[in-house]
Protein backbone atom coordinates (compact mmCIF):
# COMPACT_ATOMS: atom_id res chain seq x y z
CA UNK A 1 0.00 0.00 0.00
CA UNK A 2 2.39 2.27 1.05
CA UNK A 3 4.93 1.97 -1.89
CA UNK A 4 2.24 2.60 -4.26
CA UNK A 5 1.61 5.94 -2.38
CA UNK A 6 4.65 7.03 -2.59
CA UNK A 7 4.66 6.43 -6.13
CA UNK A 8 1.32 8.50 -6.42
CA UNK A 9 3.38 11.25 -4.84
CA UNK A 10 6.92 10.96 -6.46
CA UNK A 11 4.69 11.26 -9.53
CA UNK A 12 3.09 14.61 -8.52
CA UNK A 13 6.72 15.55 -7.33
CA UNK A 14 8.45 14.79 -10.78
CA UNK A 15 5.49 17.28 -12.70
CA UNK A 16 2.52 15.51 -12.42
CA UNK A 17 0.26 18.14 -14.92
CA UNK A 18 -3.22 18.50 -14.77
CA UNK A 19 -5.42 19.20 -17.88
CA UNK A 20 -5.57 22.77 -16.83
CA UNK A 21 -1.50 22.69 -16.62
CA UNK A 22 -1.24 20.81 -19.87
CA UNK A 23 -4.04 23.06 -21.89
CA UNK A 24 -2.93 26.55 -20.58
CA UNK A 25 -0.98 28.89 -18.29
CA UNK A 26 -3.71 29.89 -16.10
CA UNK A 27 -5.54 32.75 -15.64
CA UNK A 28 -9.01 31.34 -16.89
CA UNK A 29 -10.78 30.68 -13.85
CA UNK A 30 -14.42 32.22 -13.26
CA UNK A 31 -15.02 33.54 -9.78
CA UNK A 32 -17.09 30.56 -9.37
CA UNK A 33 -14.17 28.30 -9.73
CA UNK A 34 -12.58 29.98 -6.85
CA UNK A 35 -15.49 30.36 -4.67
CA UNK A 36 -15.59 25.70 -5.30
CA UNK A 37 -11.52 26.15 -4.06
CA UNK A 38 -12.68 27.47 -1.07
CA UNK A 39 -15.12 24.43 -0.22
CA UNK A 40 -18.35 26.20 0.67
CA UNK A 41 -19.70 23.36 2.40
CA UNK A 42 -16.75 23.00 4.57
CA UNK A 43 -16.52 26.49 5.41
CA UNK A 44 -19.87 27.07 6.29
CA UNK A 45 -19.90 24.43 9.29
CA UNK A 46 -16.57 25.88 9.97
CA UNK A 47 -18.44 29.26 10.51
CA UNK A 48 -21.29 28.49 12.01
CA UNK A 49 -19.47 26.13 14.65
CA UNK A 50 -17.31 29.01 15.47
CA UNK A 51 -20.01 31.28 15.73
CA UNK A 52 -21.37 28.69 18.88
CA UNK A 53 -18.00 29.07 20.12
CA UNK A 54 -17.63 33.12 20.27
CA UNK A 55 -21.52 32.83 21.48
CA UNK A 56 -21.34 30.64 24.02
CA UNK A 57 -18.51 31.56 25.74
CA UNK A 58 -18.17 33.64 28.51
CA UNK A 59 -17.07 37.89 28.17
CA UNK A 60 -18.09 40.08 26.13
CA UNK A 61 -16.52 40.89 21.94
CA UNK A 62 -17.77 43.95 20.58
CA UNK A 63 -20.14 43.00 17.61
CA UNK A 64 -17.74 44.35 14.51
CA UNK A 65 -14.88 42.77 16.28
CA UNK A 66 -17.00 38.95 16.82
CA UNK A 67 -17.69 39.20 12.82
CA UNK A 68 -14.65 39.52 11.91
CA UNK A 69 -13.08 36.95 13.89
CA UNK A 70 -15.83 34.77 12.17
CA UNK A 71 -14.87 36.08 8.62
CA UNK A 72 -11.42 35.16 9.54
CA UNK A 73 -12.28 31.76 10.53
CA UNK A 74 -14.60 31.33 7.22
CA UNK A 75 -11.56 32.04 5.36
CA UNK A 76 -8.71 30.37 6.91
CA UNK A 77 -11.29 27.51 5.95
CA UNK A 78 -11.70 28.68 2.59
CA UNK A 79 -7.59 29.10 2.42
CA UNK A 80 -7.16 25.34 3.63
CA UNK A 81 -9.80 23.95 1.34
CA UNK A 82 -8.00 25.55 -1.57
CA UNK A 83 -4.07 24.65 -0.62
CA UNK A 84 -6.07 20.87 0.25
CA UNK A 85 -7.41 20.81 -3.26
CA UNK A 86 -3.57 22.08 -4.89
CA UNK A 87 -1.96 18.98 -2.90
CA UNK A 88 -4.76 16.36 -4.01
CA UNK A 89 -5.28 17.49 -7.43
CA UNK A 90 -3.68 14.20 -8.70
CA UNK A 91 -6.38 12.09 -6.95
CA UNK A 92 -9.17 14.39 -7.39
CA UNK A 93 -9.10 13.93 -10.48
CA UNK A 94 -9.28 9.96 -10.37
CA UNK A 95 -12.43 9.89 -7.57
CA UNK A 96 -15.82 10.07 -8.33
CA UNK A 97 -16.45 12.69 -6.08
CA UNK A 98 -13.96 15.15 -7.06
CA UNK A 99 -13.61 14.96 -10.39
CA UNK A 100 -15.18 17.76 -10.74
CA UNK A 101 -13.59 20.25 -8.72
CA UNK A 102 -11.59 23.09 -10.77
CA UNK A 103 -8.25 21.57 -11.07
CA UNK A 104 -9.16 18.14 -11.79
CA UNK A 105 -11.81 19.79 -14.94
CA UNK A 106 -9.19 22.19 -15.96
CA UNK A 107 -10.61 25.36 -15.29
CA UNK A 108 -7.59 26.19 -12.77
CA UNK A 109 -4.01 24.82 -13.21
CA UNK A 110 -2.71 23.74 -9.40
CA UNK A 111 -0.40 27.06 -9.06
CA UNK A 112 -3.28 29.32 -8.88
CA UNK A 113 -5.04 27.09 -6.15
CA UNK A 114 -1.22 27.50 -4.42
CA UNK A 115 -1.37 30.77 -4.52
CA UNK A 116 -4.85 31.51 -3.57
CA UNK A 117 -5.19 29.65 -0.50
CA UNK A 118 -1.61 30.66 0.47
CA UNK A 119 -2.66 34.62 -0.15
CA UNK A 120 -6.28 34.09 2.03
CA UNK A 121 -4.46 31.82 4.76
CA UNK A 122 -1.60 34.71 5.39
CA UNK A 123 -4.55 37.39 4.67
CA UNK A 124 -6.52 35.60 7.22
CA UNK A 125 -4.44 34.98 10.15
CA UNK A 126 -2.72 38.69 10.01
CA UNK A 127 -6.11 40.43 10.06
CA UNK A 128 -7.35 38.41 12.77
CA UNK A 129 -4.30 39.10 14.58
CA UNK A 130 -4.76 42.50 14.32
CA UNK A 131 -7.76 42.95 15.02
CA UNK A 132 -8.84 40.52 17.64
CA UNK A 133 -6.26 38.59 19.21
CA UNK A 134 -2.82 37.14 18.44
CA UNK A 135 -4.35 33.79 20.69
CA UNK A 136 -6.73 33.51 18.17
CA UNK A 137 -4.64 33.65 14.81
CA UNK A 138 -2.07 31.52 16.41
CA UNK A 139 -4.46 28.99 16.73
CA UNK A 140 -6.19 29.65 13.06
CA UNK A 141 -2.68 29.48 11.72
CA UNK A 142 -1.94 25.98 13.07
CA UNK A 143 -5.32 25.08 12.32
CA UNK A 144 -4.56 25.56 8.51
CA UNK A 145 -1.01 24.38 8.90
CA UNK A 146 -2.26 21.44 10.96
CA UNK A 147 -4.79 20.99 8.02
CA UNK A 148 -2.07 21.19 5.17
CA UNK A 149 0.80 19.48 6.34
CA UNK A 150 -0.24 16.52 8.93
CA UNK A 151 -3.43 15.72 7.57
CA UNK A 152 -2.92 16.76 3.51
CA UNK A 153 0.43 15.94 3.31
CA UNK A 154 1.65 13.46 5.79
CA UNK A 155 -1.64 11.27 7.03
CA UNK A 156 -4.20 10.83 4.33
CA UNK A 157 -2.32 8.90 2.21
CA UNK A 158 -0.16 6.64 4.71
CA UNK A 159 -2.37 6.08 7.95
CA UNK A 160 -6.00 4.58 8.25
CA UNK A 161 -6.08 6.92 11.22
CA UNK A 162 -5.96 9.52 8.82
CA UNK A 163 -9.08 11.04 9.45
CA UNK A 164 -8.88 10.27 13.08
CA UNK A 165 -6.09 12.68 13.93
CA UNK A 166 -6.53 14.57 10.45
CA UNK A 167 -10.50 15.63 12.39
CA UNK A 168 -8.61 17.55 14.88
CA UNK A 169 -8.32 20.38 12.15
CA UNK A 170 -12.24 20.65 11.57
CA UNK A 171 -12.48 21.02 15.51
CA UNK A 172 -10.74 24.18 15.85
CA UNK A 173 -13.58 26.61 14.58
CA UNK A 174 -15.48 26.76 18.13
CA UNK A 175 -11.75 27.18 20.05
CA UNK A 176 -10.50 30.03 17.77
CA UNK A 177 -14.25 31.25 18.63
CA UNK A 178 -14.08 31.20 21.93
CA UNK A 179 -10.79 32.50 22.38
CA UNK A 180 -11.40 35.25 20.12
CA UNK A 181 -13.54 36.24 22.72
CA UNK A 182 -12.07 35.05 26.08
CA UNK A 183 -8.36 35.38 24.82
CA UNK A 184 -7.88 32.14 26.61
CA UNK A 185 -8.51 28.04 25.70
CA UNK A 186 -11.01 27.00 28.75
CA UNK A 187 -11.83 23.56 29.25
CA UNK A 188 -15.43 23.84 28.44
CA UNK A 189 -13.88 25.43 24.75
CA UNK A 190 -12.01 21.80 25.00
CA UNK A 191 -15.24 20.14 25.49
CA UNK A 192 -16.48 21.69 21.86
CA UNK A 193 -13.22 20.78 20.63
CA UNK A 194 -13.46 16.93 21.76
CA UNK A 195 -17.20 16.51 20.05
CA UNK A 196 -16.33 17.74 16.61
CA UNK A 197 -13.15 15.24 16.92
CA UNK A 198 -14.98 12.43 18.09
CA UNK A 199 -17.89 12.62 15.40
CA UNK A 200 -15.71 12.84 12.39
CA UNK A 201 -14.46 9.04 12.61
CA UNK A 202 -18.63 8.03 12.01
CA UNK A 203 -18.97 10.64 10.31
CA UNK A 204 -16.60 10.07 7.47
CA UNK A 205 -16.22 6.51 7.87
CA UNK A 206 -20.15 5.79 7.38
CA UNK A 207 -19.23 7.64 3.76
CA UNK A 208 -15.95 5.84 3.25
CA UNK A 209 -18.19 2.74 3.37
CA UNK A 210 -20.01 3.37 0.26
CA UNK A 211 -17.62 5.57 -1.65
CA UNK A 212 -14.95 2.58 -0.90
CA UNK A 213 -14.06 2.15 -4.52
CA UNK A 214 -13.44 5.51 -4.77
CA UNK A 215 -10.53 5.36 -2.31
CA UNK A 216 -9.32 2.15 -3.64
CA UNK A 217 -8.83 3.97 -7.14
CA UNK A 218 -6.18 6.48 -5.26
CA UNK A 219 -5.17 4.34 -3.08
CA UNK A 220 -6.01 6.18 -0.01
CA UNK A 221 -5.66 3.81 3.15
CA UNK A 222 -8.96 4.59 4.37
CA UNK A 223 -10.36 2.18 7.01
CA UNK A 224 -12.88 0.34 4.81
CA UNK A 225 -10.03 -0.30 2.35
CA UNK A 226 -7.26 -1.33 4.66
CA UNK A 227 -9.30 -3.25 7.39
CA UNK A 228 -12.33 -3.96 5.75
CA UNK A 229 -15.87 -2.96 6.09
CA UNK A 230 -16.52 -5.02 9.17
CA UNK A 231 -14.19 -3.38 10.80
CA UNK A 232 -15.18 0.07 9.88
CA UNK A 233 -18.85 -0.86 11.27
CA UNK A 234 -16.80 -1.85 14.61
CA UNK A 235 -14.97 1.70 14.67
CA UNK A 236 -17.84 3.45 14.00
CA UNK A 237 -19.85 1.82 16.63
CA UNK A 238 -16.86 2.65 19.30
CA UNK A 239 -16.66 6.22 18.50
CA UNK A 240 -20.38 6.73 18.44
CA UNK A 241 -20.05 5.08 21.98
CA UNK A 242 -17.44 7.67 23.33
CA UNK A 243 -19.05 10.42 21.33
CA UNK A 244 -22.77 10.57 23.04
CA UNK A 245 -21.42 10.94 26.31
CA UNK A 246 -18.70 13.88 25.44
CA UNK A 247 -21.36 15.74 24.38
CA UNK A 248 -22.69 16.37 27.92
CA UNK A 249 -19.57 17.78 29.01
CA UNK A 250 -20.32 21.47 27.94
CA UNK A 251 -23.30 21.11 30.74
CA UNK A 252 -21.36 19.23 33.39
CA UNK A 253 -18.49 22.17 33.23
CA UNK A 254 -21.54 24.85 33.38
CA UNK A 255 -21.16 25.92 29.59
CA UNK A 256 -24.90 25.04 28.94
CA UNK A 257 -27.75 24.41 30.51
CA UNK A 258 -30.49 21.38 30.96
CA UNK A 259 -32.16 22.08 27.72
CA UNK A 260 -28.94 21.12 25.72
CA UNK A 261 -28.20 18.07 28.42
CA UNK A 262 -31.89 16.36 26.87
CA UNK A 263 -31.45 17.71 23.77
CA UNK A 264 -27.75 15.96 23.62
CA UNK A 265 -29.22 13.29 25.02
CA UNK A 266 -32.18 12.58 22.33
CA UNK A 267 -30.04 13.48 19.57
CA UNK A 268 -27.22 11.44 20.55
CA UNK A 269 -29.83 8.38 21.22
CA UNK A 270 -30.83 8.74 17.57
CA UNK A 271 -27.23 8.63 16.66
CA UNK A 272 -26.45 5.39 18.76
CA UNK A 273 -29.42 4.06 16.76
CA UNK A 274 -27.86 4.80 13.84
CA UNK A 275 -24.84 3.37 14.34
CA UNK A 276 -25.88 -0.14 15.64
CA UNK A 277 -27.82 -0.39 12.54
CA UNK A 278 -24.69 0.01 10.08
CA UNK A 279 -23.03 -2.19 12.51
CA UNK A 280 -25.58 -4.68 12.28
CA UNK A 281 -26.51 -4.41 8.55
CA UNK A 282 -23.63 -6.11 6.51
CA UNK A 283 -24.81 -6.91 3.63
CA UNK A 284 -26.56 -5.48 0.06
CA UNK A 285 -28.47 -2.27 -0.24
CA UNK A 286 -29.76 -2.76 3.59
CA UNK A 287 -26.15 -2.23 4.58
CA UNK A 288 -25.62 0.62 1.98
CA UNK A 289 -28.93 2.32 3.27
CA UNK A 290 -27.78 2.23 6.80
CA UNK A 291 -24.08 4.09 5.77
CA UNK A 292 -26.33 6.64 3.95
CA UNK A 293 -28.55 7.35 6.41
CA UNK A 294 -26.05 7.46 9.12
CA UNK A 295 -23.67 10.29 6.73
CA UNK A 296 -26.90 12.34 6.55
CA UNK A 297 -27.55 12.56 10.16
CA UNK A 298 -24.43 13.10 11.15
CA UNK A 299 -24.13 16.17 9.59
CA UNK A 300 -27.89 17.04 11.37
CA UNK A 301 -26.45 15.44 14.34
CA UNK A 302 -23.53 18.26 14.80
CA UNK A 303 -25.74 21.35 13.56
CA UNK A 304 -28.47 20.75 15.69
CA UNK A 305 -26.31 20.18 18.90
CA UNK A 306 -24.27 23.38 18.47
CA UNK A 307 -27.41 25.01 17.03
CA UNK A 308 -29.54 24.09 20.58
CA UNK A 309 -26.33 25.34 22.53
CA UNK A 310 -26.52 28.80 20.18
CA UNK A 311 -30.21 29.43 20.70
CA UNK A 312 -29.98 28.43 24.82
CA UNK A 313 -26.45 29.83 25.63
CA UNK A 314 -25.89 32.65 23.16
CA UNK A 315 -29.55 33.56 21.33
CA UNK A 316 -31.90 32.96 24.52
CA UNK A 317 -30.15 34.88 27.30
CA UNK A 318 -30.14 38.50 24.74
CA UNK A 319 -33.52 38.01 23.84
CA UNK A 320 -34.89 37.05 27.75
CA UNK A 321 -32.83 40.70 28.73
CA UNK A 322 -34.63 42.19 26.18
CA UNK A 323 -38.58 41.01 27.49
CA UNK A 324 -37.45 41.57 31.06
CA UNK A 325 -37.30 38.29 32.21
CA UNK B 1 0.45 33.44 -35.15
CA UNK B 2 3.96 35.27 -33.90
CA UNK B 3 6.33 33.17 -32.61
CA UNK B 4 6.81 32.36 -29.29
CA UNK B 5 2.67 32.56 -28.76
CA UNK B 6 0.99 29.00 -28.40
CA UNK B 7 -2.62 28.65 -29.13
CA UNK B 8 -2.72 28.06 -25.37
CA UNK B 9 -1.53 31.77 -24.44
CA UNK B 10 -3.79 33.71 -26.46
CA UNK B 11 -7.28 34.33 -24.90
CA UNK B 12 -10.56 33.97 -26.52
CA UNK B 13 -13.59 36.12 -25.95
CA UNK B 14 -15.28 33.44 -22.95
CA UNK B 15 -11.70 34.07 -21.17
CA UNK B 16 -12.01 37.74 -21.50
CA UNK B 17 -15.46 37.70 -20.08
CA UNK B 18 -14.16 35.17 -17.16
CA UNK B 19 -11.13 37.96 -16.70
CA UNK B 20 -13.51 40.78 -16.19
CA UNK B 21 -15.92 39.37 -13.72
CA UNK B 22 -12.71 38.15 -12.15
CA UNK B 23 -11.22 41.79 -12.37
CA UNK B 24 -14.62 42.83 -11.15
CA UNK B 25 -15.11 40.61 -7.62
CA UNK B 26 -11.37 41.62 -7.06
CA UNK B 27 -12.09 44.92 -6.76
CA UNK B 28 -15.54 44.30 -4.60
CA UNK B 29 -13.45 42.37 -2.12
CA UNK B 30 -10.47 45.15 -1.95
CA UNK B 31 -13.64 47.38 -1.26
CA UNK B 32 -14.90 45.80 1.08
CA UNK B 33 -11.57 45.50 2.96
CA UNK B 34 -10.76 49.35 3.00
CA UNK B 35 -14.77 49.47 4.73
CA UNK B 36 -13.36 46.66 7.16
CA UNK B 37 -10.01 48.36 7.99
CA UNK B 38 -11.42 51.60 8.55
CA UNK B 39 -14.33 50.35 10.78
CA UNK B 40 -12.21 47.92 12.86
CA UNK B 41 -9.76 51.21 13.35
CA UNK B 42 -13.02 53.07 14.81
CA UNK B 43 -13.94 50.21 16.84
CA UNK B 44 -10.39 49.62 18.57
CA UNK B 45 -9.98 53.74 18.77
CA UNK B 46 -13.56 53.54 20.68
CA UNK B 47 -15.15 56.75 21.97
CA UNK B 48 -11.19 58.52 21.54
CA UNK B 49 -11.42 58.71 17.96
CA UNK B 50 -13.20 61.89 18.36
CA UNK B 51 -10.97 62.87 21.94
CA UNK B 52 -8.25 65.05 20.06
CA UNK B 53 -7.37 68.74 20.07
CA UNK B 54 -8.18 70.27 16.61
Amino acid sequence: MSDVTVDIASEAQQGWQTPADAAHLGGRGSVDDYWKLMKPRVMSLAIFTAAVGLMVAPGSIHPVLGVVAILCIAVGAGAAGALNMWYDADIDAVMQRTAKRPIPRGNLIAGEALGFGSMLAFGSVIVMGLAVGWGAAALLAGSIAFYLFIYTMWLKRSTPQNIVIGGAAGAFPPVIGWVAVTGSVDWASIALFAIIFLWTPPHFWSLALYKTGDYERVRIPMLPVVAGADETRRQIWFYSLALVPVTLLPWMLGAAGIVYAVSAVALGAVFLGGAWTVYTQREGAAAERASRKLFKYSIWYLFLLFAVLLVEQGIWPVVARGLGL
Amino acid sequence: MAAGISESTVMNEEDLARRRKRNIALALVLGALVVLFYVITVVHMGPGVMNRPL
